[in-house]
């Protein structure tokens, strides 16, 4: 199908884009990627007025090192995320998660913050970055504000991020050393997760020292599985240590509750094995 | 919108609706016709084409956002009448049988190339993930690309990649004129 109409708007700045977004209201979009609003549009599930494309802010592009943590631009595409040095030395959740996104051509396109801010429970990036107590930097009309994970994340399809607010960057703690695994289970290729389970395991001397365990798909939004982090803390990397600690990640007796159990558990092993 | 995109090697400049998409710029304005709409919904990659040197689903894009940029499409590959690499190894590997999905498929067989240089069977099928074929010809598809990788690795020398071989020889010179 054809998209509604829409103005265009190309600004390149966030200040401009800000602007524009305050000036052309409540029905303006932002347009990043587009590798989930141009379908979107496409079905017409949505017909903005006005799509403001922030593909030419240069400035939200790529990871910087910014001490005990990274920032990572929103716009920077998933396919530079699976690259970057930085991401793989103090962030390999995140790389090997974005490995799993969909398909490559949509890799090339799709961005870190678009997948974010569109905030599809299905999608893969919102469990890691909510594990990872990632902080979200966001621009509106009166400057900047930081937005923890834990809250950005509202509803289905629902952040924190007023109609008139851009998210910029991600501030993502260093977790240097640290083991990581994505689960993830579809049925076909390049379907969207049913379950996944996105873990990061500290090991010290023979002992979990840390951990940090989120949930894909399993409700409106990413789930921390604060249980299982709890129960791993203080134990030996062992595989019984692991199951039990992966019984926390639900208590329900449906097929997903069961899915989150043993995927939590096949996430961890990996993660403590790398 | 006035836009100006080089596509296949030609800067064109034109006065679009932001909401045509790129898949349409190509076919429509541009004749492009190679490039086709396979299922509408960036699923099935037949619509792939390369911006800026990296392979995108066409129909996922507003022709407005490949402004300044560069658009390759499976027109494009041929250079002197002679097909590259891998449109010659989908030839010679039978790797099309409706050909629907090819324009596509050779389109990101190309980028992986890119990317890696000799690929294993799984590299090659994750490479692909993006691409359906529902003749489910993938095994010759997968062929083909292993076979190009191949014909363009280093060192395979101007031999390998002049696949249509009898195009250079009838320009040698046939001595005694």
């Amino acid at each position: 199908m054809i998209p509604a109409e829409f103005k265009y708007l190309f600004p390149s700045t966030v200040d401009e884009a800000v602007r524009m977004l305050a000036e052309e209201g409540e029905d303006a979009k932002v347009i990043a990627g587009g590798q989930s609003l141009v379908p979107v549009l496409r079905m017409r599930l949505a017909a903005p007025t006005a799509l403001i494309d922030i593909g030419g802010l240069t400035e939200l592009t790529g990871v910087r090192d910014d001490g005990d943590s990274l920032l990572i631009g929103a716009m920077t595409t998933h396919y530079e995320v699976q690259r970057d040095h930085l991401v793989q030395d103090h962030a390999l959740l995140l790389r090997l998660v974005t490995d799993t996104i969909a398909d490559p051509q949509i890799r090339h396109r799709g961005t870190f913050g678009g997948s974010l801010c569109h905030a599809d429970p299905a999608g893969d990036l919102l469990a890691p970055v909510l594990a990872l107590d990632a902080v979200m930097i966001i621009a509106g009309p009166s400057g900047r504000r930081e937005v923890p994970a834990a809250e950005f994340f509202v509803d289905y399809f629902t952040t924190a991020l007023a109609a008139d607010e851009i998210l910029v960057d991600v501030r993502v703690p260093k977790y240097t050393g640290w083991g990581a695994h994505y689960e993830k289970l579809n049925r076909v290729a390049q379907a969207w997760s049913i379950v996944a389970v996105a873990a990061a395991v500290q090991v010290r001397d023979g002992t979990i020292s840390a951990a940090r365990v989120g949930l894909t798909n399993v409700g409106s939004g990413p789930v921390r599985a604060t249980g299982v982090e709890e129960a791993l803390i203080g134990q030996p990397p062992s595989s019984e240590a692991i199951s039990e600690a992966a019984l926390r990640a639900s208590s329900g007796d449906g097929y997903k509750d069961n899915l989150a159990r043993v995927l939590t558990g096949r996430a961890l092993t990996a993660a403590v094995a790398g | 919108m006035h836009i100006s995109v080089n596509v296949d090697g030609v800067t064109y400049a034109d006065e679009v609706e932001p909401r045509l998409l790129l898949v349409h710029y190509l076919r429509e304005r541009l004749s492009k016709t190679g490039t086709v709409v396979g299922c509408d919904t960036g699923n099935c990659g037949a619509c792939t084409v390369h911006l800026d040197g990296h392979s995108v689903k066409s129909c996922q894009m507003l022709a407005v956002q490949a402004n300044g940029h560069e658009v390759t499409t499976i027109e494009g590959l041929a250079r002197d009448g002679k097909l590259h690499p891998v449109q010659e190894a989908f030839r010679s590997n039978h790797a099309l049988q409706c050909g629907f999905c090819t324009p596509g498929m050779i389109m990101q067989a190309i980028d992986l190339l890119a990317d890696e240089s000799d690929p294993d069977d799984e590299t090659v099928r994750k490479g692909l993930e993006g691409n359906l074929c529902r003749c489910t010809g993938y095994q010759n598809i997968v062929r083909a690309v292993q076979d190009a990788a191949q014909r363009m690795k280093p060192g395979a020398g101007p031999k390998q990649e002049q696949h249509s071989d009898e195009h250079v020889s009838s320009k040698q010179p046939v001595g005694g004129e």
